[in-house]
This record gives structure tokens, C-alpha cells and sequence, in this order.
């Protein structure tokens, strides 16, 4: 392992020398820039591979590995090093993110062809990836951060890619601007959870932080602190509730954008802080419980969101919401979860980037027409978009054997196992854990079969769909092989879970409430059914080109569940009237409190003024009249003192 | 004759020459109530150093004449210079420094 090592800072040195090429160099770079994007992530693609190697040779024990770079800075007591951490999860991170990032580059090359601003596109891309490896292979929270922070930063750069010429540049804006401030909100948790972990442990590598020692010296109370304050942190990366507001919007970017940082990798980010740093959130039991709530409060959250959006693309983007919301549930289920939180993330960032490559392959051929309401039949014309997008469907429905199922099974098998004290806790989480599935199966398929089933197709006029470029359809073939295979490759005998010990720790095993292939054949039952419901519903009758009214329920769920009306309500318009209470107290108090001060003086000065007469009569009567009263003042004191 | 007296007559000049100065509007008037007073301090002065059996008195009455006799010199230029410029003796006439 230590003779590779010096690879691992060209992981991320490679795509931000690649960025900071391509934004310097500018319009030279035009012609050639985004194969040097292309190059650049596959270039880090092939550098994480040869560590994948080196580490899987290695003894298990001997896979983690911190790599000291320099000292960052140095103040008195205060050293702060700058290093990466090298051990399963975060390989398992720098093959996710260098993989499907260097397929969905590829993708983009197609996708953005005729884009004139197509070379700032891939700097940008560059540096997510350099970013996201950054924030995965830091080896300190205040590492972690930059890469925290970088990623916000590209995901911004990447919402708001077409802020000009376009109808709807300005909503682009709006959205990238909604995406970077809520995830400022979310950035503050992180800043606090480092705040307290220095203050209570005088350190912020993962090396000391993380060790039982450390961790023993830490009251409940501290923990819970920082767990809660890591959550926040988490829920505004990772799109969970109450912070997932902007994922929907996020959609605005181009779809390469949405694929890659809003479905496979960035998003996951929150779930990986969880995972990391998992001995704290061990240390504070109600910390980890709250982890669960949020987790199962977005994925039902996501799953009924998905279920009436038209869009394609925010159709997704509640998925994505709602498969995130698992992965969250399983990280606050302790080391039980763990490996299979990270597992979901591996296989959802393969079949949702594919679910995600494909849309943008629909898009493309209907004239970027995202309503699923006027597509319909493309099958036929798109083969290779419908099976690989096919394979993806049956990956997040958790169909046996593709990929989805082994994760997802794995989640709500850990949802199902008893915890001491608490019995409510198995059969809520795990019903939920169940229950999502089934909502999860009604809206893929329904989104599945919108776009390719139906007799009928629903489209606009004029439109001649066909397949992309063999660029645009080779990633899609990959992912959709990663789709079916990838549960089976490392699912089969724990391969994954095993894998991942030396990070996560040993679970002890632990049986679910319920036997386990109870579990497995009721989750079957209810994904079935959900999936037959939606196959009634919009494969075998017609399905409106307008949308219907609906229930209750239905508009609710276009609308996020109101969850952009209840931010207005309930934080932005008290925070408008904060603003607008301290504006014009500073306007009427303040200023004029200070206005009144030269007023009264410039009113004393006119009143005394007027003493100023200039008539020489009138100032020797003042002398006079002074004097008078001097002389009977004393006379008064004097001669009154002198009688007594 | 008792001391009084004197006093008293010091106290009307005064008084004269006070009333003079800020009832009248000429200043040559005005410059005579101011000479009526100086000359009432005079007796004043006399008289209290007559009453100690003490010289001081005379003397601060004898600089008290020289005083007045360099402020009728510098008062009465003025006096003359104002009048060239005005064609006015009136002290209600000048009063440029009002505030």
C-alpha cells in the first residue's frame, strides 16, 4: 500500500489542474477542453483503480492508511496537518465518484455538443470531481470541509450553468442561489459540529477524534451536540427533510449536472459524514435516533413526492430524495447499517446516474420536452435508453437479483432489528422502510411507463425522436450493466459488508423482529403491487396529456407537499419582518435619535442667539442688570450673614 | 459733615450716568454718562479714603482721570470715524456685530 500512496494527492491534483487549464486558458481551450475534462477525471479513474488494487492485496487490518501531506498551519499549541485518509470507504467513494463521473463526462461531451459555453462546462465538472475527492479522502473534518464546501460551490456553478439566453434563465438562477443557500444553512451545523469537537476534544482528524479515548472523555451531552449538528450539516448536502427544498429545483441544470451531483455523488455526501463519523453518533443514542427520524420522515417525504411530479427530471429528483432518505436510516441504525447505507449509495449512484443519463437521452430526442405527460411509446425508437433505463427500474424497485435489492434489502433488514429499550422502534422504521418501497415501485414504474409504455404517444408536434450519439449511449449501457450486476458482484456472502469492516466495525448480528425472508417476501409484495398499480394505471389506459386535478394528496405532492410554502411562512416571512422591524428602527430611532441631537443644539444656538442684538445699549444693561443682581445677591448673603 | 453724604451724591452720579448711558441714543451723550460715572467712583474712592485716613483712594482716583482722559481721546476718534462713515452719531446705528 505505502508504495502507491503517493498517488493519492494526484487524485485530486489531476481534475483541479484540469479545472484551473481549462478556466484560465479560456477560449483556446474551446476545441480540445472537454476531452482534457474527460481526460482528467479518467486519468483520476485510473489512479483510484490502481489503490483499489494495491488496498484489496492488502491485510485487512493494514487498509487504513493516513497520508501526511504538510502542515496546514501552525499557531502556537495549534497544529493543523493537512492529510488523506486512505481505507475501504473512502476508495468505495473514489471509485463511485471517478467511475460514474468519468462516464457521465463522457455523456456530457454528446449532451452539451452544441452548447457554446461547452469548455466552462467541463471546468466546472473538474472541479466537482476534485472537490468531491477532496471532501471523501480528507483525513480531518477541516479538510473534509474545503471538499464540502468545493462541491457546494460546483453544484452551484453547475444549477445555475444556463443563466443566460434562455427563457428560463433567470428561474436557473434562482434555483443555483435557493441550492447554495440552503446549503449554507446546512454548512453552519458542520462549522458548529467542529466548533464543539475542537472545544471538546482539541482536535479535528479523524485519527484522534474518532478514537474510543476521545470519545470516552466526551459527555452524552457534547455528543448528542455535535451528532445533531453534523445531522443538520448532512440534511443540507444530502436533500433531507427539512432542508431538501432545493433538490427539486436543482433539476434546472443541465442533466449530466443532475446525474452526477444531484443523484449519484454530491447528494450522498451527508450520508457519508454520517458514516464517518459514526463512533459519535454511537456515543449520543439520541443523536442516532434522530438520524433515523429524518431519514424515514424524507424517504416517505420523497416517495409520495415522486409519485405526482410530471416532470421527469424532479420525478427523479424526489427518488433521489427518497433513496437517500434510506441510505440516512440506515447510517443512524448504528454498524448494523452502516455497510449497507454505504452499499445503497453505491448502487443507487449507478442506476439513478443511468435512471438520470437516460431522462437526458429522452430530453434530447423529444427537444428537451421534460413532461412525461407528452412522451409515451418511445420504446421503439429509443432501445437502448428504454433497456438501460429498464434495468435501472428494476434496480431502485429492488427486483431480485439487479442491484437495488441486495442494498435496499439489506436497509430494512437492519430496520427490522430490535433495539434494547425501545420496541416501538423496529416495527415503525422498519413498516416505513417497507411501506417506501412500495411507494418507490408505484412511481418509477409509473414514470417508466409514462415515458416508454402506452400505445399512443402523447407527443408535441414535429418531433422525431432517435438515439444520441454512440457517446451519449455507452455510458448509458455501462451504468445499466452496473444496475443489474452490481448487487450481485458484491452482495453475494457479504462481500461488500465485509469490505467495509475495517471502517465501520464488525455488527454483531443481530436477528429483525421478523424472520428474514418474511421480510424479503412481504417487501416483494408490497413493491410488486405498487408496481401493478402503476402499470394499471398508466400503461393500461390512457394516461392525460393535461394533467387531472387529483385529490388532495396529488396537489399536495406537485407542490413538494407544500414544503416551499411552509419556508415562506414560516422562516422567510419572519425573517422579512425581522429585517423590515430593524430597518426602520434604524431609520425612525436610531437615525433620528441622533438627528435630534445637532436639532436641539442648533435650537439653543438660535434662542441664545438672539441675545447677540449688537445694540451696545442693550449689552451695558445686561452688564448693569448683571452687576445689580451680583451686589444684592451678596448684600442678601453678606449682609443677612452679618446680622445674625 | 458725615460721610454719607458723599456717598450718597457718588451713588446718584452714578445712578446719572448709568441711566444716561443706556437710555441715550447719541453717543457724545452716552460718552458723557460714562464721564459722569468714572467721576462718581471718583468721589466714592476719595471719600473712602478719607474715611480710613489712608492715600490709596487718591491715588487709584488719580489714575482713574488719566484713564479716562486716554479713553476720551481713543472713544472720541472713534466716535469721529463712525460719523464720517454713517453721517450718523446714533449708537442703535451701529450694530453690524449681531449674532
Amino acid at each position: 500500500m505505502n508504495d502507491v500512496i503517493g498517488l493519492a494527492p494526484w487524485l485530486i491534483g489531476i481534475p483541479l489542474i484540469g479545472a484551473a487549464i481549462l478556466l484560465l486558458g479560456g477560449k483556446a481551450t474551446d476545441r480540445w477542453g472537454h476531452w482534457l475534462g474527460v481526460a482528467a477525471s479518467a486519468a483520476s479513474g485510473v489512479i483510484g483503480f490502481i489503490l483499489m488494487f494495491r488496498m484489496i492485496g492488502t491485510p485487512a487490518e493494514e487498509r487504513s492508511v493516513d497520508h501526511h501531506l504538510w502542515t496546514w498551519l501552525s499557531a502556537g499549541g495549534l497544529d493543523v496537518d493537512l492529510g488523506l485518509r486512505l481505507d475501504p470507504l473512502s476508495l468505495v467513494f473514489v471509485m463511485l465518484v471517478t467511475f460514474v463521473g468519468t462516464l457521465i463526462h463522457v455523456y456530457s461531451v454528446a449532451y452539451m455538443d452544441h452548447d457554446p459555453h461547452r469548455r466552462r462546462f467541463f471546468a466546472y465538472l473538474n472541479l466537482f470531481v476534485a472537490a468531491m475527492l477532496t471532501l471523501v479522502l480528507a483525513d480531518s473534518y477541516l479538510l473534509l470541509f474545503v471538499g464540502w464546501e468545493g462541491v457546494g460551490l460546483a453544484s452551484y456553478l453547475l444549477i445555475g450553468f444556463w443563466d443566460t439566453g434562455r427563457p428560463s434563465a433567470r428561474e436557473n438562477a434562482v434555483a443555483a442561489k435557493k441550492a447554495f443557500v440552503m446549503n449554507r444553512i446546512g454548512d453552519m451545523g458542520l462549522i458548529a459540529a467542529m466548533a464543539l469537537l475542537f472545544a471538546g476534544t482539541g482536535a479535528l482528524d479523524f485519527a484522534t477524534t474518532l478514537s474510543d479515548d476521545t470519545l470516552g472523555s466526551l459527555s452524552e451531552g457534547t455528543a448528542t451536540a455535535i451528532g445533531l449538528c453534523l445531522l443538520l450539516a448532512a440534511c443540507g448536502k444530502s436533500a433531507q427533510f427539512p432542508l431538501q427544498a432545493w433538490l427539486g429545483d436543482a433539476m434546472a441544470g443541465p442533466t449530466p449536472v443532475s446525474a452526477l451531483i444531484h443523484a449519484a455523488t454530491m447528494v450522498t455526501a451527508g450520508v457519508y459524514l454520517m458514516v464517518r463519523s459514526g463512533p459519535i453518533l454511537e456515543a449520543a443514542p439520541t443523536a442516532q435516533l434522530v438520524v433515523v427520524i429524518v431519514g424515514a420522515v424524507t424517504l416517505l417525504f420523497g416517495a409520495v413526492v415522486g409519485t405526482a411530479k410530471d416532470d421527469i427530471k424532479k420525478a427523479l429528483a424526489a427518488s433521489t430524495m427518497s433513496q437517500i432518505g434510506y441510505m440516512m436510516l440506515a447510517a443512524g441504525l448504528g454498524p448494523a447499517g452502516y455497510a449497507f447505507a454505504i452499499f445503497h449509495l453505491l448502487t443507487h449512484g449507478f442506476f439513478k446516474a443511468g435512471l438520470f443519463l437516460g431522462a437526458g437521452s429522452v430530453m434530447h430526442a423529444m427537444g428537451d420536452q421534460t413532461d412525461m405527460r407528452r412522451f409515451g411509446g418511445l420504446s421503439r425508437f429509443l432501445p437502448i435508453t428504454w433497456i438501460t433505463m429498464g434495468l435501472g427500474w428494476l434496480a431502485i424497485l429492488g427486483i431480485p437479483p439487479f442491484s437495488g435489492f441486495w442494498s435496499k434489502d439489506g436497509i430494512i433488514e437492519a430496520a427490522f432489528i430490535p433495539v434494547e429499550g425501545q420496541p416501538w422502534r423496529a416495527w415503525v422504521f422498519g413498516t416505513v422502510a417497507v411501506l417506501g418501497a412500495g411507494i418507490t415501485a408505484f412511481y418509477m414504474t409509473r414514470l417508466f411507463f409514462m415515458t416508454f409504455g402506452g400505445r399512443r404517444p402523447r407527443w408535441t408536434e414535429n418531433q422525431h425522436p432517435h438515439e444520441g450519439s454512440p457517446l451519449m449511449w455507452w455510458p448509458l449501457v455501462f451504468l445499466g450493466v452496473g444496475s443489474a450486476a452490481l448487487g450481485l458482484v458484491l452482495g453475494v456472502g457479504g462481500t461488500f459488508v465485509t469490505w467495509l469492516e475495517p471502517v465501520v466495525g464488525h455488527a454483531e448480528h443481530h436477528e429483525p423482529v421478523l424472520p428474514v425472508p418474511v421480510i424479503i417476501t412481504s417487501t416483494l409484495v408490497v413493491v410488486v403491487l405498487g408496481a401493478l398499480l402503476a402499470f394499471r394505471m398508466y400503461a393500461m389506459s390512457l394516461v392525460p396529456e393535461e394533467a387531472p386535478r387529483g385529490s388532495f394528496l396529488t396537489r399536495a405532492a406537485r407542490r413538494d407537499l407544500y414544503q416551499d410554502a411552509a419556508n415562506e411562512t414560516l422562516v422567510l416571512k419572519p425573517a422579512h419582518g425581522v429585517a423590515r422591524l430593524l430597518q426602520v428602527g434604524d431609520r425612525d430611532v436610531v437615525d433620528r435619535g441622533w438627528s435630534l441631537l445637532p436639532q436641539v443644539l442648533s435650537w439653543f444656538g438660535a434662542v441664545f442667539r438672539k441675545a447677540q442684538s449688537g445694540y451696545v445699549r442693550s449689552y451695558a444693561a445686561g452688564m448693569a442688570g448683571g452687576v445689580l443682581v451680583i451686589a444684592v445677591v451678596a448684600w442678601l448673603v453678606v449682609g443677612l450673614g452679618g446680622a445674625q | 459733615m458725615d460721610i454719607t453724604n458723599y456717598v450718597v451724591l457718588a451713588a446718584v452720579l452714578f445712578a446719572i450716568g448709568a441711566t444716561t448711558v443706556l437710555l441715550r441714543r447719541n453717543a457724545i451723550v452716552v460718552f458723557m454718562g460714562v464721564e459722569l460715572m468714572l467721576n462718581a467712583t471718583n468721589l466714592a474712592f476719595v471719600t473712602f479714603a478719607r474715611m480710613h485716613g489712608d492715600l490709596t483712594g487718591q491715588v487709584l482716583a488719580f489714575f482713574v482721570m488719566v484713564v479716562a482722559a486716554a479713553e476720551v481721546v481713543v472713544g472720541l476718534a472713534i466716535i469721529v470715524t463712525i460719523f464720517r462713515t454713517r453721517r450718523s452719531a446714533s449708537v442703535d446705528d451701529v450694530n453690524l456685530l449681531r449674532g
